[in-house]
């Protein structure tokens, strides 16, 4: 089965776009047939990664642009996060222990949990990030 | 998202209700702290919220601690479901103080 892109969208760094953006992952999601469990973690684990991008990489700079591609892929959903911010210290992404109790710091922690596979890095241009995300729905 | 303040029998009642997110958090987190900074018990109804993300969960976790540094009550009540999956999620179901009512709450309290 070949790879099918369900959307791909490009937004600005806003938290107040986040809203919009969960509507179309869930209605998308929904669509592939993800049961309403699956549907809601991959809502939770999108929008923690694009919140990441506007906090940590473009630091609030709502000039930046996010692009936000999801696929299926014979029987997984493929997250891309795209941003062209300058490059983060990927040593720096990492979940935080839960002992640990503080505010902050769950983000990462949320995709991790939900997702089956996660991968990050630099864009070969040198001026951006990416996340790829991977989940079984079948 | 809205924000309601109740006044109670030696604690306050904040209620949030839709969607807790990054563009509104600082709301919350405001809202929490000012009720400590009066040094009241505190109470927050999540029994309205349709999604939660980790800012919005942070937002607790600082008003949680500040309770406790000030030995002033800090519970959640009513917990959504969409609320309750992301707590479990950040393992936090078992460190908050969770009431099913306010009324229980009272009971507890007595």
């Amino acid at each position: 089965m070949s790879v099918e892109t369900l959307f791909e969208i490009r937004f600005p760094a806003k938290a107040e776009r986040l809203c919009k953006v969960r509507a179309l992952v869930k209605k998308t999601a929904d669509e592939v047939g993800c049961c309403s469990e699956l549907t809601d973690k991959l809502v939770i684990a999108v929008n923690e990664a694009c919140m990441n991008v506007i906090q940590h990489a473009y630091k609030g700079d709502e000039l930046g642009e996010i692009v936000l591609q999801m696929l299926n892929n014979d029987g997984k959903v493929h997250f891309k996060i795209v941003d062209y911010a300058n490059p983060i210290d990927l040593d720096s992404v990492k979940p935080r222990d839960l002992d640990d109790l503080r505010p902050g710091g769950l983000g990462t922690h949320f995709i991790n949990e939900i997702m089956d596979e996660c991968d990050r890095g630099h864009l070969e241009a040198g001026n951006g990030n990416y996340l790829e995300m991977t989940k079984k729905i079948s | 998202m809205n924000i309601n303040t109740l006044e109670g029998e030696g604690y306050t009642i904040i209620g949030l209700e839709g969607d807790v997110d990054l563009s509104c958090s600082p709301d919350a987190r405001k809202s929490i702290l000012d009720v400590l900074q009066t040094n009241k018990n505190l109470l927050i109804d999540l029994g309205k919220v349709s999604y939660i993300d980790s800012s919005g969960v942070a937002s607790l976790v600082e008003g949680y601690q500040t309770a406790k540094k000030q030995a002033l009550k800090f519970g959640l009540v009513g917990v959504s479901d969409a609320a309750m999956s992301v707590l479990k999620l950040a393992r936090l179901d078992k460190v908050f103080p969770i009431h099913d009512s306010v009324a229980e709450f009272e009971k507890e309290d007595a």
